[in-house]
């Protein structure tokens, strides 16, 4: 039966782990070796800990064993989008940038998985500083998708949602600025949120687009949402913008039920451009939550049609102004010829940023420049404020929204790669969620015919994430089918 | 508006501190011209009177204590430097002479 451990969702592993039936120490090892057998097919990980998890796991049964209580997520193997700053290893953003970077600190999110008991196993793949939707834009290499391994796991942080559904850790962490999390969520077959901007701290994150970006969970059922969102969410005094509101007890109110509850179904979501398979199994879900009690009322977005326009201005923008930190000085790539600082940070910047990153830069100079910086940035910031008065206006109809995470299944290799405007509208349907700041998530219901999982997204009213778990974990409960472990899992 | 030319390209670059290959100059004149071409359907949406949303949250200016806390050593805080003298981080000479 142990061999098995590595499939158990977190929280019946840390229940396995307390009533004594199995110790940590076991699990990680099963993990390990699950990790040894499946990790060339499907390269998710930058770096395996094997020899830290393994006694930070013996510390954990120690503890227990002293009769000290080591926190909810006592012994779950945790893995983690390589963005996040860790003391342990690297923390290289799968970019030669930052190859050899080693974080003096921890993320806010890393010290709080430790105080919760977690084990960590290491960090994961990512498009280069979370900029892409397929993790083809790694320095480091392609992480494949555990249902197709022809096929991209999503981005950006697909590393961290093909772990998952490989069953390489029990959960794991991304972050999502525009989709990041939702959409390999999606295309991975598991359960992935972002929550509202400011329940979890940004504190060693490292930044993207910092009025977009959020971290969040992956993970294997909607009850593991609820343990990991309340051990990760909070005020934190060193992110100012962390929201200083009590966290719910998500587990309790996640039993609730949707009988009443409104599923608002934006009518410019459901169009002829969605591909008729994603169609029909999001269609099914619906009709699922529906014989939970729920209603389906039809409401408008009106401003979605300028959702990308306006994201891809934002977030360049502000990528161009946070990227500018790496000029070769104090950290980071040095170029070894610079003659003098100017050649410094011109060398340093070119040869250690990848196209995409470098493509971003230039378009947030751009339309931050001199001359175009009202007709762009300016433009762009008012029209976001009409997309989350979209949002405030749809939620006085309906307590949750729900819609197709992405218009397609997973892409195979390269189909999206040579042409960057076509990779940016995947994010379609998920960029909205980050300009209003709203909590969003992406479960799992159904495979299309070509055998990859589609993804339903739900949305909710800021801080309302306990309203997106109870709708997951009602779908759960209703007896829909569920998808089973994928073929490299 | 959105047709980018090399010399566009050469500007921004310039203002960003990165030097293009001369295929990649290429390649980013063309990649540019047709996301701002897609970006520029923002022209059709009227937003006269509509105030810029600079933040998602309504937060002011958040203060603190000004008192003194854990911080950085100086030995960790030189940890990833390229290149330094254990007090200074050490870049190319920026002035002639001695």
């Amino acid at each position: 039966m142990s061999a098995e451990l590595f499939r158990l969702s977190a929280h019946e592993t840390t229940a396995r782990i307390r009533s004594g039936d199995t110790n940590a120490r076991e699990v990680t090892e099963s993990y390990l070796a699950h990790i040894e057998s499946v990790e060339p097919k499907v390269d998710a990980y930058l770096d395996v800990w094997r020899e830290p998890a393994r006694a930070r796991a013996e510390a954990i049964d120690a503890a227990i064993a002293a009769g000290q209580n080591p926190g909810p997520l006592a012994g779950v193997p945790v893995a983690i989008k390589d963005n996040l700053c860790t003391r342990e290893g690297r923390t290289t953003c799968a970019s030669k940038m930052l190859e050899n970077f080693e974080s003096p600190y921890d993320a806010t999110v890393v010290e709080k998985l430790d105080a919760a008991g977690a084990v960590l196993l290491g960090k994961l793949n990512l498009d280069e500083f979370a900029m892409g939707s397929t993790n083809e834009n790694s320095a480091v290499k392609v992480t494949r998708n555990p249902w197709d391994s022809d096929r991209v796991p999503g981005g950006s942080s697909g590393g961290a949602a093909a772990c998952l559904a490989a069953n390489e850790a029990a959960f794991t962490l991304g972050s999502d600025t525009g989709g990041s999390i939702r959409l390999p969520a999606s295309f991975c077959g598991c359960l992935g949120m972002k929550p509202t901007y400011g329940r979890v701290s940004r504190y060693g994150l490292v930044a993207f687009a910092s009025s977009l970006d959020q971290i969040g969970p992956f993970t294997k059922d909607a009850e593991d949402l609820a343990l990991i969102l309340a051990a990760i969410a909070g005020k934190d005094p060193r992110d100012a913008t962390s929201a200083d509101l009590p966290v719910p007890d998500y587990s309790s109110t996640m039993r609730d039920g949707v009988s009443g509850s409104r599923i608002g179904l934006p009518k410019e979501y459901f169009t002829d451009a969605l591909d008729g398979e994603v169609g029909k199994q999001v269609d099914a879900a619906l009709q699922a939550l529906k014989g939970e009690g729920a209603e389906l009322v039809e409401i408008s977005l009106p401003h979605t049609e300028y959702a990308i326009a306006v994201y891809y201005i934002i977030c360049t923008a502000e990528a161009s102004s946070n990227l500018a930190r790496f000029d070769g000085v104090r950290y980071g790539y040095r170029h070894p010829d610079a003659a003098s600082v100017e050649d410094l940070y011109r060398l340093s910047k070119s040869e250690g940023f990848g196209l995409e990153v470098q493509r971003r830069i230039l378009l947030g100079t751009y339309v931050l420049s001199s001359g175009y910086y009202d007709a762009y940035y300016l433009k762009a910031q008012k029209a976001r404020g009409l997309l989350r008065r979209d949002f405030d206006e749809a939620f006085t109809r309906c307590d949750v929204i729900a819609t197709p995470t992405s218009p397609t299944t997973a892409y195979k290799f390269g189909e999206k790669m040579d042409d960057p405007l076509q990779m940016y509208l995947g994010d379609i349907f998920t960029t909205s969620a980050n300009l209003a700041g709203i909590p969003g998530l992406s479960m799992p219901c159904g495979l299309a015919s070509n055998g990859m999982p589609v993804g339903l997204q739900l949305l909710g009213k800021p801080f309302d994430e306990a309203a997106l778990i109870r709708t997951a974990y009602a779908y759960e409960k209703s007896g829909a089918p569920t998808l089973g472990p994928a073929p490299l899992g | 508006m959105a047709k980018i030319t090399l010399e566009d390209v050469d500007y921004v670059a310039g203002l960003a501190h990165l030097t293009l290959n001369p295929e990649t100059r290429e390649a980013m004149a063309r990649d540019l011209g047709s996301i701002l071409e897609y970006i520029d359907q923002l022209e059709r949406l009227d937003t006269s009177g509509v105030e810029p949303m600079m933040h998602v949250l309504d937060v002011t200016n958040v203060y603190r204590e000004d008192t003194v806390g854990e911080s950085l050593s100086q030995e960790d805080a030189f940890k990833n430097a390229p290149k330094t003298d254990g007090e200074y981080f050490l870049v190319p000479k920026i002035l002639d002479g001695e």
